[in-house]
């Protein structure tokens, strides 16, 4: 047999379409070997970080959630858990399960964006979800059923899906009525048969063949699978305490992107949803199990397209537990979301588990109650290192394989896409 | 498409994000029960974020973000010669929105502060209509996704869009919420030009001002009542500079 060799390729993908923000792709192979490879970041920053100087904290959680459209409830989950863990304040158990039901919904409106939206076009060979509603209206349908339900969700938790109106520090503004959170339930139990036929659909995607053993990091679950909140893991080994964010990953500046990089144990580590599979499985909900038995989806998964399919698995978590979160919230006493805080000299950190993987915030207050510094560690830039990382060995294979550049191409962009980066958030 | 029996032209539409959040075409996307219908009125040429179709052949361009590099002006620019007609869509491309927060400091600081003296691309905050001629804004932050959907239909059938130049307080009023200023909470209602339903204070959050004045708004009155309720003048001044909407109209003391 002979074995083909790619003598020489060049692939240049301005602006990355079918992700959040500006990314660029560069590849180049000259005489059978890679010269150029990278995955650059050109989106412009906003500076958030500065943003936050000198502004009362009761503003954080509101200017934290510009920083990203997709994930705006996470963002200020992650301000006001700092500030709050700052503080030194424990906000009441109900508005700890609306939160935890919020970032649930923004979830599921973000996966299955990302799912439908932006990852089947590749699958059915179509530019954009757009002629999706001519060519497989079942898949548009059952699409628009699962993120309807999400933005609804968000909607009547939150005020909106895109930049919450409730979270505040100490808690809420509000919390849903009974009535609400009961036609909220029958909402969910009529949407639950559109995911299943949605594993249905995924099931029949072939994800390319592709493995680059990395390390994952997560929040660590306990008794929950985790979103909000708790010790910092590795399938490296390392557990961290959620204050000792900086260290676990230490941010670094590269020339060819406007993202910071981040590592831990290796060159680079891998967040979000297969990472959150891979560290904390035993913790999905049964129903969520078998849907990844469906998908032949076990931990430990090293191929990063399984990023797809994982994001459905939590799919699964998401919508059951949101059901015995909202069954909890409807038989219990509501009428406490809030509580007063008195200001002071301090620092905060709060994680949570955004749909992409886990964002860190950090606030420094001062005796005014006024914010002195900020950080924030986004999960699109601790991914940024290891999608670089994945995409050198991705066409590494590819040249041995001697595969042609249309389909190199292809490949590459679905790699990308498959981490669903959220390239502005990155910036911030 | 026909309507009352009248076929409509449909408008090749393209869709440009520039510095900012993508809240706004994200809100496009949202609301799914309509998609459809939205993109059988309309031609998508160009929305990178969702499609790897793109085209310039579009006639209307739909911008959202604010103007923050010299490439940035440059592809706007682009996009005003190809465009018949140029939309800002939300708070950053209408006011320049929170992003002016960063413009309290000089710039070679706040990279300093961000990137550690690393080279990064950046220049002032500006709002589209500072760089090319804006036709019409559609305010916001997020953008309504209803108000998105109300301006399409003006644009396919060729009406002028005539935004409501009461304030946000008469939808607030008319939904039968309770007064959040009554309730101890600083609210720009009053003041702030409607269309977003008065979402926030349905919410039980004072209004933040995202759209911009409402016509012959009475500043020198709602200041009054806010410094009566006990507000600090600082405490004004923060929430009213917050979007930057209210610039050139306030004092430079508030």
């Amino acid at each position: 047999m002979t074995v083909k060799t790619v003598k020489s390729l060049n692939i240049d993908i301005k602006h990355l379409c079918r992700v959040e923000g500006h990314g660029d792709i560069r590849i180049r192979v000259e005489d059978g070997k890679l010269a150029e490879c990278t995955w650059a970041v050109v989106e412009t920053p906003r500076f958030f970080e500065v943003m936050f100087k000198g502004l009362s904290i009761e503003m954080a959680p509101i200017l934290a959630a510009r920083i990203c459209g997709i994930c705006s409830i996470s963002h200020s989950l992650a301000s006001a858990r700092a500030i709050e863990r700052a503080l030194k304040i424990r906000i009441p158990e109900p508005a700890q399960k609306v939160r935890l039901l919020a970032m649930h919904a923004e979830t599921l409106q973000s996966h299955s964006l990302h799912l439908f939206f932006l990852v089947a076009p590749d699958f059915l060979n179509v530019p954009s979800a757009i002629p999706l509603m001519q060519t497989h209206p079942e898949v548009a349908e059952t699409a628009v059923k699962i993120k309807g339900f999400a933005n609804r969700a968000a909607d009547l938790l939150v005020g909106r899906s895109t930049h919450p109106i409730v979270i505040k520090i100490g808690g809420l503004t509000q919390v849903p009525r009974k009535i609400q959170l009961t036609e909220l339930a029958k909402d969910l139990d009529a949407t639950i048969p559109y995911l299943w036929k949605a594993l249905d659909f995924f099931r029949g995607f072939k994800m390319p063949d592709f493995v680059r053993e990395t390390e994952f990091v997560s929040l660590r679950g306990v008794n929950r699978y985790p979103f909000i909140g708790g010790d910092l893991i590795s399938s490296d080994g390392i557990c961290k305490k959620e204050d000792e964010y900086r260290s676990m990953t230490n941010e670094y500046i590269v020339d060819f992107s406007n993202s910071k990089l981040t590592r831990l144990s290796r060159e680079s580590f891998a967040v979000g949803a297969l990472a959150r599979f891979n560290n904390n499985y035993d913790l999905l909900h049964p129903k969520a199990k078998e849907a990844a038995e469906g998908l032949n989806l076990r931990p430990k998964v090293h191929n990063p397209y399984f990023y797809n399919l994982a994001q459905l698995v939590e799919c699964f978590h998401i919508m059951y537990e949101s059901k015995e979160l909202l069954l909890e919230l409807i038989d219990s006493d509501t009428s406490e979301f809030s509580i007063p805080y008195k200001i002071g000299r301090c620092e905060g950190i709060g994680a949570v588990e955004a749909p992409r993987g886990v964002l860190y915030h950090c606030h420094r207050i001062n005796e005014k109650g006024k914010i002195e510094k900020a950080d924030c560690v986004i999960p699109t830039s601790q991914n940024n290192g290891n999608i670089y990382y994945d995409l050198h060995k991705l066409v590494n294979d590819l040249i041995a394989q001697g595969m042609e550049e249309k389909e190199t191409e292809r490949l590459s962009q679905m790699l990308v896409r498959a981490y669903d980066p959220c390239i502005s958030c990155s910036v911030h | 498409m026909k309507y009352l029996g009248i076929m409509l032209k449909k408008p090749k539409v393209g869709f440009f994000d520039f510095t900012g959040c993508e809240g706004c075409q994200l809100q496009i996307t949202n609301k799914e029960e309509n998609l459809k219908a939205l993109f059988g009125l309309v031609e998508v040429v160009n929305f990178r974020e969702i499609s790897s179709e793109r085209r310039d052949d579009y006639e209307i361009a739909f911008i959202d973000g604010c103007i923050t590099t010299d490439s940035e002006v440059a592809r706007l620019k682009k996009i005003r010669e190809q465009a018949g007609t140029l939309v800002a869509m939300g708070a950053c491309a209408c006011l320049g929105g929170v992003n002016n927060l960063r413009s309290r400091f000089p710039l070679p600081d706040v990279v300093k502060e961000v990137y550690d003296g690393h080279h990064v691309d950046s220049g002032p905050v500006r709002k589209v209509a500072e760089i090319v001629p804006v036709d019409i804004e559609l305010p916001g932050c997020p953008i309504s996704k209803s108000e998105f959907e109300w301006l399409v239909r003006h644009l396919v059938l060729g009406i002028e869009p005539q935004f409501p130049k009461y304030p946000v307080c008469v939808e607030c009023k008319q939904r039968l919420n309770s007064c959040v200023l009554d309730m101890g909470m600083m609210c720009l209602g009053p003041v702030t030009r409607a269309g977003c339903n008065a979402v926030c204070p349905r919410n039980r959050l004072g209004c933040w001002g995202c759209r911009g004045p409402s016509e012959e708004a009475n500043f020198e009155s709602l200041m009054e009542i806010l410094r009566e309720k006990g507000f600090t003048e600082e405490h004004i001044a923060e929430r009213v500079k917050f979007f930057n909407a209210f610039s050139g109209i306030l004092n430079s003391d508030c």
